[in-house]
């Protein structure tokens, strides 16, 4: 990758990394495949070296704290989404549980290392672990059914461990205040506003494997299959392949990935709360996905980092003195990102189906109508 | 004795809560294969329309024919919201069930925070008339009246959707379209005009949960439709859709399980344990409501 590349795309890197790299991957035969993840890959390893400024976007420079911080959560629920789109987009599967096995992942990591003072890499490995295992036990009983009462029952797991976790079982949990980190388990490398960086660079990783994850796995028989049962799962069992494994092989995966990315959020953040285990904080994911495109490359991060940077933003905004100005009516409901975000959502479902990832080919499209006509 | 009895009756209370929301939902998803996340919002727009009459609307207030005015005016609003969300929103859509979700989900996040954004996250102290404020002694247990009130409304709703079912000649339709949708349109019989009818009975029963809920939590939130959703969600799970008596009968076990395992064991491990009884129910009867889906919905 030369330099004239690289400093192209850091300047628009923030609102929309993957807007070029989507085109990219819709003309296979000019672009090689390898050019896209590198582009992204360079993207996202210059950027906390860049001190660019980009007024109205962020307010530091590029590599300032606040702003690395910022595009770290973004970065970890980019890898979120990307694990619930392999049930969503690749599978079919319409699971409503998801954030269980985040905040499974991440409350766990806190809770051992707050109670058995046990280090970060060996309560975010326990985490993970148990992550997995209730995903997979989890997703062997409500896999009984499938559709509509599948998002029912997973729905309804996700809120029984909700409700744990807000009733705080023997002061635990924290309940609605949720807990923080203890700083002395954590490597020194992810405390303080200096190192910043290093939360970064973890979200980074996270983002990677996610990624990586989903991709091998979709490359593989195991994804062909699963790309039959999103289509036509009754076909699937008539050719004498039986769903239920695969479709529980990918529920176990996004489930690990889910609490791999809980244990991330948890030191990015430096705490938990409650609203990861809420059934909103699913339906967001589903949001992200669906914006972003479900079931491609680059869709489901590319809407949960437009998504969380919206949310961010607005409630910046909505913080600061800009709406002031605005009468009561209409400053009311814009200080309310869930009313705007879930607003865009319904007319995005009505007017965009197929999400950001389908924009450049519909821009393809119309150029070319355009052309015809002329 | 006077313990069982209060726990009794108030699981009943909270049944009816739950099979007000349920029954209209059960209805939607049976008929047309939408699962309607926007119906926690219809309860959180007749919760605070109730709320919001008794306080402003003249003629309406908080106790005697005041409230009643005021629970009209609910009602009305959640019914009329309902019916501007089929025929605006859902409407477009049909046939596309995996949009008519997201739409809804995307309805479901945004009204309770416009809500929200005009009244506050506070919860907001809900007006209780004298009638049903206080207790009744029954059986030895000091029983909240409006307990009584819940459970009378709740079977005067169940009374009237089964009277509906039998005795009207859209009952007949909306009850063959359950049952085979695809046979009541073969017989020339356009059931999509029926949707707009169960959106709008769907719509009001939930208005009618937000104000009763209402007066059984004391006070009102904007996202307290969505956590009751889940419960009405389970209910219809456990209760299949085709009945709207399987329904009530699900309703009034959710809420029993609720109240006896919240008493005798730890606080919140009621809501833990119904869901619980939701995995016994799937593992043993193989998906009572996945029999009936599993070939409509994608």
């Amino acid at each position: 990758m030369n330099v004239d590349t690289d400093t192209k795309h850091t300047t628009e890197a923030p609102a929309a990394p993957a807007a070029p790299v989507a085109e990219a991957v819709r003309r296979p035969r000019r672009v090689p495949a390898w050019v896209a993840p590198a582009v992204v890959a360079v993207v996202l390893l210059s950027l906390p070296f860049s001190t660019l400024r980009i007024p109205g976007l962020f307010e530091g420079t590029l590599n300032s704290p606040s702003t690395l911080h910022v595009l770290a959560t973004c970065l970890v629920l980019g890898g979120l989404a990307t694990s619930y789109d392999l049930l969503y987009g690749r599978v079919g599967l319409l699971s409503f549980g998801h954030a269980l096995y985040f905040a499974a992942g991440a409350y766990l990591a806190v809770l051992l290392m707050g109670i058995l003072e046990l280090p970060l890499l060996w309560s975010a490995l326990i985490a993970v672990a148990s992550g997995t295992l209730l995903a997979l036990v989890l997703g062997a009983i409500s896999l009984r059914v499938s559709g509509i009462a599948l998002a029912m029952v997973t729905l309804a797991f996700a809120q029984a461990g909700s409700i744990l976790v807000v009733r705080d079982p023997g002061r635990m949990t924290g309940g609605e205040e949720g807990l923080s980190l203890n700083p002395d388990l954590v490597p020194d490398a992810f405390i303080g506003v200096v190192n910043t960086v290093n939360l970064y660079w973890l979200a980074v990783g996270y983002v990677v494997v996610a990624l990586g994850v989903v991709w091998w796995l979709s490359a593989t028989p195991v994804g062909r299959v699963w790309q039959g049962i999103r289509a036509n799962e009754q076909r699937v069992s008539v050719l004498g392949v039986n769903p239920y494994p695969y479709k529980l092989a990918a529920f176990t995966v996004a489930g690990a990935l889910a609490s791999l990315g809980g244990v991330v959020y948890l030191v990015v953040s430096g705490g938990v709360t409650p609203a990861i285990t809420t059934a909103e904080f699913t339906l967001t994911l589903l949001v992200m996905v669906s914006l972003g495109g479900a079931g491609t490359r680059w869709g489901p991060l590319v809407g949960a980092v437009v998504y969380t940077y919206v949310d961010h933003r607005l409630l910046q905004l909505a913080a600061s003195d800009v709406f002031d100005g605005l009468p009561a009516v209409v400053r009311a409901p814009l200080s309310q990102p869930l009313f705007i975000l879930g607003t865009l959502f319904v007319l995005l479902v009505f007017f965009f189906p197929g999400g950001l990832a389908a924009l450049p080919s519909r821009i393809h499209a119309a150029l070319r109508r355009r052309a015809a006509a002329a | 004795m006077s313990t069982v009895v209060l726990l009794v009756v108030t699981g009943l209370g909270l049944g009816a809560l739950y099979f007000l929301i349920a029954s209209g939902l059960s209805l939607i998803f049976g008929l047309m294969d939408v699962l309607n996340f926007a119906h926690g919002a219809f309860l959180t727009i007749g919760a605070y329309a109730t709320w919001w009459a008794s306080v402003y609307l003249p003629g309406a207030g908080g106790d005697g024919v005041g409230f009643l005015v005021a629970v009209a005016f609910g009602v009305a609003a959640g019914t009329l919201a309902a019916t501007l969300v089929e025929l605006g929103v859902i409407r477009p859509l049909y046939g596309r069930h995996r949009e008519q979700i997201l739409v809804t989900v995307g309805l479901s996040l945004a009204v309770p925070a416009l809500v929200q954004a005009i009244w506050g996250a506070d919860p907001l102290p809900f007006p209780r008339p004298e009638l049903v404020s206080g207790t009744v002694t029954l059986l030895g247990a000091a029983i909240p009246t409006d307990r009584f009130l819940l459970i009378a409304v709740a079977a005067l709703v169940l009374a009237g959707l089964l009277l509906f079912g039998t005795r009207t000649r859209y009952g007949l339709i909306v009850r063959a379209g359950v049952e085979d949708r695809a046979m009541v349109t073969a017989l020339g019989i356009d059931v999509r005009k029926s949707f707009t009818l169960v959106f709008a009975i769907g719509g009001a029963a939930a208005a009618l949960a937000g104000a009763l809920g209402g007066l059984y939590f004391g006070v009102i939130t904007p996202f307290q439709g969505t956590s009751l959703l889940v419960f009405a969600f389970i209910v219809v799970v456990i209760g299949g859709t085709t009945s709207t008596v399987g329904c009530a009968v699900a309703s009034v076990a959710v809420g029993m399980v609720q109240q006896f395992a919240n008493y005798y064991t730890v606080a919140g491990l009621g809501d833990i344990a119904v869901v619980i009884v939701l995995a016994a129910v799937l593992l043993t009867r193989q998906g009572g409501l996945a029999k009936a889906t599993a070939g409509r919905v994608a």
